[in-house]
């Protein structure tokens, strides 16, 4: 095989060396199904609960891109105005940076009395531990123009809103996108957490109650489906992003 | 001389109001005067406030003291007329060669308002303007497609694009191998003989502004003044055989003693 085949496959094979030996261990040291199920198990639970799997899996899905898309909103309106302003920069960052280190989980219960059992916690879940990095992603990509380049640009009489759309804008696209990749397998965290707690529907939900009734494969079933849905997300985004930004990623293509 | 198109009167500049009540300035005393379609050089070492003169000339800055005339008009902010080009070329990298060269016709009027209707003689004066400096062929490509040198081409066609009285050029070939920057010398000179417009060469290579430079203005650093005016009356057209020429190396010479001799001159720490 050449070294290219080796490398695209790669992913692929340590996910089935790492299955082999997981099965392996279950079958060899005979580890009960209740305390941590072997592949074959979680994938004929899998099967047997596919309808489900589905439906809580859905139900996360379009939760989370609920969240999602209110944190793209936000998140580039925010940047937008913190990058290219410096009082607001000053301002808004700390602040930011403080309530980014806060435990989003934390937030559930809060989110619960306002909103209630159902979507709505888990879609401001969702929002609240994904937009920060867009936010971020994007205020860098306006605040760091070259100076020369806005000079250019401002001795022809320049606003600061044309230097903003003409440069700053297409600029942090790459940035942007860099941070959808990011945020969005951090919707899929928020989402899942909440709906532990604050919810009859989704795959977090789903994962307590396997949980509680000892389902442990149904359950390892479930966090199999958000870590593909999230997987399947973060590729999307990667396409997109190659394929709208291609300028900020010669390097790689070229080689 | 009144007619003169640059005039600065006893400019001094301090970069802020701090340093302005310490009385440290950036510039200082610049009294300096270009004539219309002259080609200026300003050389000296580095950090010798070399770029915030030509922020001032610009109007990018304000004088701290002293008066600034352009075209004999006082400056008072950014000044249209004028194109600029830095060591490093700054095309946007998701634009092509083409679009990075109209992009000032985006946003200076008259032409940003007729952008639209005009475009396509627009882009014919684009590809003319690249024809020139060599860069037929190249229009289509992206600023990373580019080498080096033809980088900076075309960030000098952005310039010049907006047809400016006045071209202000920050080290523009301080990046370049020594081969193609005298190919960029030539272009540049070729550029300027045809269109006669006004060059500001900031450089610190002596050779360069020599070789293209009717006036070479050299620069002392902190305090930045000029020391030394010297006109360069070599013949024109100038070839890049006149490089070679001792009459040429006795120019270079002695104004690196002037450079030479201040550095001497000051304290030594």
């Amino acid at each position: 095989m050449k070294p290219k085949t080796i490398e695209r496959w790669s992913p692929w094979l340590l996910l089935i060396a790492t299955l082999a030996i997981w099965e392996i261990i279950c079958k060899g040291f005979g580890v009960s199904e209740f305390i941590f199920p072997s592949p074959s198990r979680i994938a004929q639970q899998m099967i047997e609960y596919h309808e489900v799997i589905a439906g809580h899996a859905w139900r996360t899905y379009w939760v989370t891109m609920v969240g999602f898309g209110i944190a793209i909103v936000v998140g580039v309106l925010l940047g937008f105005v913190i990058g290219s302003s410096r009082v607001a920069y000053a301002a808004v960052y700390p602040l930011m940076t403080a309530f980014n280190a806060l435990p989003k989980a934390a937030f559930v219960p809060i989110l619960v009395v306002w909103f209630g059992i159902g979507a709505g916690p888990a879609i401001l879940t969702a929002f609240l531990i994904s937009f920060f990095p867009i936010m971020v992603n994007i205020a860098t990509g306006l605040a760091t123009l070259e100076p020369e380049l806005e000079d250019v640009l401002r001795v022809l009489g320049a606003k600061r809103w044309d230097v903003l759309t003409k440069v700053g804008l297409p600029r942090s696209m790459p940035y942007f996108f860099g941070s959808l990749k990011v945020a969005i397998t951090l919707a899929f965290v928020g989402t899942t957490v909440s709906e532990m707690t604050a919810s009859n529907e989704g795959i977090g939900y789903l994962l307590i109650s396997a949980g509680s009734a000892m389902q442990m494969g149904l359950a390892f079933a479930g966090l199999v489906v958000v870590g593909a849905m999230a997987m399947v997300m973060y590729e999307l985004f990667d396409y997109v992003e190659r394929h709208t930004t291609a300028w900020a990623h010669r390097g790689s293509q070229n080689s | 001389m009144s007619n003169a198109f640059v005039d600065f009167q006893n400019v001094w500049l301090a970069y802020n109001d701090e340093l302005l009540a310490n009385n440290q300035f950036a510039v200082e005393d610049i009294d300096f005067k270009v004539n219309k379609g002259e080609f200026v050089a300003i050389v000296g070492p580095s950090g010798c406030g070399k770029s915030t003169f030509m922020k001032l000339t610009t109007g990018l800055k304000m004088p701290s003291k002293g008066k600034i005339l352009v075209d004999g008009e006082p400056v008072k902010g950014p000044l249209k007329i004028s194109g600029m080009a830095f060591q490093a070329s700054s095309l946007l990298p998701w634009r092509t060669t083409l679009n990075n060269v109209l992009l000032p016709l985006e946003i200076v009027q008259p032409y940003r308002d007729n952008f639209k209707t005009n475009k396509d003689a627009y882009v014919d004066r684009a590809r003319k303007l690249l024809e020139t400096v060599g860069l037929k062929g190249y229009e289509d490509k992206y600023p990373w497609e580019l080498s080096g040198g033809m980088q900076q081409r075309a960030s000098i066609c952005r310039a010049l694009i907006h047809e400016p009285k006045m071209l202000l050029l920050d080290e523009p070939f301080g990046a370049l191998d020594a081969f193609t920057r005298e190919d960029l010398w030539c272009i540049l000179r070729d550029l300027w003989q045809e269109q006669r417009f006004n060059i500001i060469l900031v450089t610190h290579d002596l050779r360069e502004s020599v070789f293209l430079a009717d006036t070479v203005y050299v620069m002392s650093k902190s305090p930045g003044r000029f020391i030394v005016r010297k006109e360069i009356e070599l013949p024109r057209p100038r070839d890049l055989a006149v490089t070679y020429t001792p009459e040429f190396t006795a120019i270079v010479q002695e104004l690196r003693g002037h450079i030479g001799a201040h550095r001497q001159a000051l304290p030594t720490a």
